[in-house]
């Protein structure tokens, strides 16, 4: 029955043909992420984090911007940090689209050579750098929370491994440029300097009618969705609501403090909530400034996806409840009164009727 | 008839595995191997098409003999072939070795079965947590890739046509793309179904094939393993447990309690990071 296969091209090869000069690779470069013309604050982050390699490298600052009507991203990644900015403008790339978009990054790397590039590793971060990874070929190392760079300019990235449980510190020493993609939240943005001045290098397109044959036919921004990943403050609730109804109590919580709502496993499990509100293992990890644990447990799957959160409260009516062990602010007893109490609390205080601020406390932003 | 690939790995349920707290290293033994988690999502959605439009759906797994288990649990829901593409050259694979065997091993099932109408990928895989590998396949066998698929909208096998829903960040994509394709499918796409009676008979006394090296006489030895892996694990270490000083909030009267709260979350720097006033 086996119907002849066409013969394709040969694979994407691994070893670098005969000798190659690597020493030719300096600099490092951020892949910037944008859709419509907003940048991912990811980008940034990564532009302040990578403006300390370059420095310790001694070596150039790259950034490449890629979309439809994107010059001002340009000019922006030299505020954040960038001495070189590759610009690539075209209508084709109005969305993101894999092949089109790994084809600009693939002429970048390969005509202007940088040692070490670095994505966002958002879900389009990934998407891409795993496609120019093996076209390239090179070694790819996802979701890293630290990076560094040693005396020999290795890159050293250390990311989250089994479970988050442990750290592991990913070196690629045979292949250049070393790639990365990187943990939004993590690395600090440097403040926009509108001194700071550069040289923004425009780059053709040059796609293939093949490389535009999906097609994006429209984008449908969240609503009423969940944004776990981008999200400062989450309230999240588990088994200890004891029905969908409890979440409600979390919702209006959680649109007083401008956050979302998440939830356990347990509770997604169980049909009170849908699954794109899962935080933990099998969920979305997330780390926002604030992370409200309500009536969750602390069962390890939860716990690797939310413990890099800034500040943790939890409310449990089980003192011993693991959860607490990595809350900053716990409180036992019955959710169904603190919680509305906080929302009340919250609401007063935005209304300037709360009780009177504490001293100590910063007033002001 | 379509042909769809699934690549499916076992993995250990790493939920179960532990850091030994005196050795600070990990505890596997007596960790259960499952299929991973989104693999089984990619599976079900395979199943889904052969329901609806007919199709062969065969279950590819680069790993040790003992995956044979996790290909029988995928044949007992419904696959019609499972493939073990096992050796111990494979052995320390990273992602790029590993997509190089996996898309050697689709282009073989092609030989034997026919053309590849959509490869099948989990989002990622517990273990390795890269989501690199199903990106790598499209990448080696030249088809375009539709990533974190949280629902397939439709297919239209004779115009050759499918239309997914990507999950991003901050909304949901509509993509329309030719076949053939390659999907890595999110926990949100569908229902992994129970295996039925006649499934689990057939199962039990499945045999699943397993290729070896040998069964690829065009294999580069340099891309594969150790070997073919550029990246290299130079250390590991558990982190410091979070040292967390827990200021327990007392008292009996919640509104007092939520004040309390507030006020000592007023006092670190949340209300500058969040902008509170």
């Amino acid at each position: 029955m086996a119907e002849k296969v066409p013969k394709r091209k040969p694979m994407v090869g691994l070893q670098p043909e005969g000798d190659v000069d690597w020493s030719s690779y300096r600099g490092v470069l951020v892949v910037v992420e944008q859709r419509s013309g907003q940048a991912k604050s990811v980008s940034w982050q990564l532009l302040g984090e990578a403006r300390r390699l370059a420095n310790r490298l001694d070596a150039p600052l790259m950034a490449l911007v890629m979309g439809s009507r994107v010059s001002h991203l340009a000019q922006e990644a030299i505020h954040r940090g960038a001495d070189r900015v590759f610009l690539c403008d075209s209508p084709e790339l109005e969305h993101y689209r894999t092949r089109p978009y790994s084809r600009v990054c693939l002429h970048v790397i390969r005509t202007y050579k940088p040692e070490i590039v670095l994505m966002g590793a958002t879900y389009t971060g990934r998407d891409l750098a795993g496609a120019i990874a093996t076209h390239l070929p090179t070694g790819l190392t996802a979701d890293s929370t630290m990076l560094d760079v040693d005396e020999n300019r290795l890159l050293l990235a250390s990311r989250p491994a089994f479970s988050e449980k442990m750290l592991a510190t990913i070196l690629c020493k045979q292949f250049k440029p070393q790639m990365a993609t990187a943990r939004a939240g993590v690395f600090e943005a440097l403040p926009r300097d509108e001194s700071r001045t550069g040289e923004i290098i425009p780059v053709p397109p040059q796609l293939k009618p093949e490389d535009i044959a999906t097609e994006v036919l429209e984008f449908l921004e969240t609503t009423g969705r969940v944004n776990l990943e981008d999200a400062n403050v989450i309230v999240a609730g588990g088994r200890g609501l004891g029905g969908p109804a409890g979440f409600r109590l979390l919702r209006e919580l959680a649109d007083e403090l401008g956050g979302v709502v998440g939830a356990s496993r347990a509770a997604v499990d169980l049909g009170w909530i849908g699954h794109d509100h899962q935080v933990g293992q099998t969920g979305t990890t997330v780390r926002p400034k604030l992370y409200f644990a309500i009536g969750i447990s602390g069962a390890v799957q939860h716990v690797v996806g939310m413990q890099n959160s800034s500040y943790i409260v939890a409310i449990n009516k089980d003192p011993q409840a693991p959860i607490f062990k990595i809350a900053n602010y716990g409180i036992v007893g019955d959710l169904f009164h603190i919680v509305p109490a906080i929302t009340e609390a919250v609401r007063r205080r935005k209304a300037g009727a709360g009780e009177p601020r504490p001293t100590s406390a910063p007033q002001t932003v | 008839m379509l042909h769809l690939v699934v690549c499916m790995k076992q993995v250990p349920d790493s939920r179960e595995i532990r850091i030994d707290p005196k050795t600070n290293t990990l505890v596997r033994q007596g960790v259960p191997a499952i299929v991973n988690y989104f693999d089984l999502h990619a599976l079900e959605e395979a199943l889904r098409v052969k329901d609806e439009h007919g199709a062969r759906v065969t279950v590819i797994s680069m790993g040790p003999p003992s995956a044979e288990k996790a290909l029988r649990q995928c044949v007992s829901m419904g696959a019609d072939e499972g493939i073990l593409v096992s050796d111990r050259a494979f052995a320390g694979a990273d992602t790029l070795a590993t997509s190089y065997v996996l898309a050697m091993a689709i282009q073989k099932a092609e030989d034997e079965w026919g053309p590849v109408d959509i490869v099948f990928c989990g989002k990622q895989t517990l273990d390795g947590d890269t989501g690199q590998v199903g990106p790598g396949v499209a990448c080696r066998l030249d088809i375009d890739q539709l990533t974190y698929v949280e629902k397939v909208e439709s297919l239209d096998p004779v115009k050759r046509e499918i239309i997914v829903h990507r999950h991003l960040e901050d909304g949901v994509e509509r993509v329309k793309a030719r076949l053939p394709v390659l999907i890595t499918a999110l926990a949100e796409l569908n229902r992994p179904r129970r295996a039925g009676l006649p499934g689990v008979l057939r199962a039990a006394r499945y045999q699943p094939i397993v290729w070896t090296t040998n069964d690829f006489p065009n294999m580069d030895r340099s891309k594969i393993g150790l070997r073919g892996s550029p990246t290299i694990v130079s250390k590991t270490w558990v982190p410091e447990p979070k040292q967390v000083n827990t200021e327990f909030i007392e008292g009996d009267d919640p509104a007092v309690t939520a004040q309390e709260l507030l006020g000592r979350l007023y006092a670190t720097d949340l209300p500058q990071k969040l902008g509170w006033a």
